[in-house]
């Protein structure tokens, strides 16, 4: 091979290399948060959800600017638009919905495999078995999504119940729906 | 259609964005830049409220099922749609010397252009337009922007040449 080719293909699969370099920062932060507040999970959690959701008070104004959608009439669809455009949109998967509660209110997603915030990581459960137990590792996305819903007069609970990082058969994120805001809707809609 | 001024709104109807685009309009004070923002939110909301009671009659079940028909078009053709949540309130004021016209996002957000007057049809397509790519650099140059807190006045020199940018 010459040496140009060479070159030309380090340029190629562009779009790869910066979900590499996200995946890689994404588990820096994590480590670092580990390190930072020495080992206690549970803060890490915490610390990982409260930047999420500061991430999803900004990123929903650009799901709506870039597609568009209207005021959702129920949770279910609500639910369909989150998997099947938000993030296929912001993360290219698209996680399938189960479980919906009898009420309406609470459903599971199914983050589908590889998750791309997990894609090199493995947890060092052998010489730390807490962190195996405690630490929800994509806690961010439940941020995300927590933040973002409540920008349009959602108030959720989100957060996972199972993670294939910790050894479960899936990922799997359960969204509740507390209220909707009635009284912060913006007036002129209807 | 030409654009003289661009106004942005918070949820509460606190300015947070001014900028002339081309001259035209006799320049207001800062201050009165503020009550105009809260006087046309105050005026959006009561509209909103007197076109309810007219819309009870014919269409008011309709807005509900058009935004999920609008939604599932979305979703089935993944083609996006103009993002304006203005039905019911205030948008536009229409005067002999100029236009004014609001916009409204899902979140609240107002965006308010004033332009030349106009009288054909033309002119709200067009704006709805512009208030899309408006709300893109929006969401791009100040939603992203890491030091930028949430509903204060807007000082960035990225946004404002990307919105002179885009009236070029």
């Amino acid at each position: 091979m010459s040496k140009k080719n060479t070159g030309d293909d380090i340029w190629k699969n562009n779009v790869e290399k910066i979900v590499k370099l996200f995946t890689l920062t994404y588990g820096s932060v994590v480590s670092q948060l580990c390190r930072d507040f020495q080992n206690n999970y549970y803060e890490v959690n915490q610390q990982l959800d409260k930047m999420g959701y500061n991430i999803g008070l900004r990123l929903i104004e650009e799901f709506l600017a870039k597609t568009g959608i209207k005021r959702c009439q129920s949770f279910k669809e609500t639910a369909d638009i989150i998997t099947k455009l938000g993030f296929k949109i912001f993360l290219n998967i698209q996680p399938t919905i189960e479980n919906w509660s009898n009420d309406g209110k609470s459903c599971s997603l199914i983050i589908p495999e590889p998750n791309p915030l997990t894609e090199f990581v493995e947890l060092p459960i052998t010489s730390d078995s807490k962190i195996g137990k405690e630490l929800w590792y994509s806690q961010i996305l439940c941020g995300v999504l927590r933040g973002a819903l409540q920008m349009v007069q959602l108030d959720c609970d989100v957060n996972f119940i199972k993670d294939v990082l910790r050894g479960d058969d899936r990922t799997e994120m359960r969204l509740k729906l507390n209220k909707i805001l009635k009284d912060e809707v913006p007036a002129g809609e209807d | 259609m030409k654009v003289y001024s661009i106004l942005i709104l918070n949820k509460a109807g606190g300015l947070i964005y001014q900028n002339e685009i081309s001259s035209g309009l006799n320049k207001l004070s800062a201050n009165d830049y503020l009550v105009l923002a809260g006087t046309l939110h105050g005026v959006h909301a009561i509209g909103s409220k007197l076109s309810q009671s007219i819309s009870t009659t014919n269409n008011l079940k309709n807005t509900e099922e058009l935004n999920s028909i609008q939604n599932s078009n979305i979703l089935s053709f993944g083609k996006a749609l103009n993002p304006n949540n203005n039905k019911s309130g205030l948008q536009s004021i229409e005067t002999d010397f100029f236009n004014l016209y609001n916009f409204q996002t899902v979140s609240g957000l107002k965006f308010i252009i004033i332009t030349s007057p106009n009288d054909n049809f033309e002119n709200f397509e067009t704006s709805n337009e512009i208030f899309r790519k408006l709300y893109i650099l929006y969401s791009d140059y100040v939603m992203k922007d890491p030091f930028y807190s949430l509903d204060m006045p807007i000082k960035s020199i990225l946004f404002d040449k990307n919105v002179k940018e885009l009236f070029r």
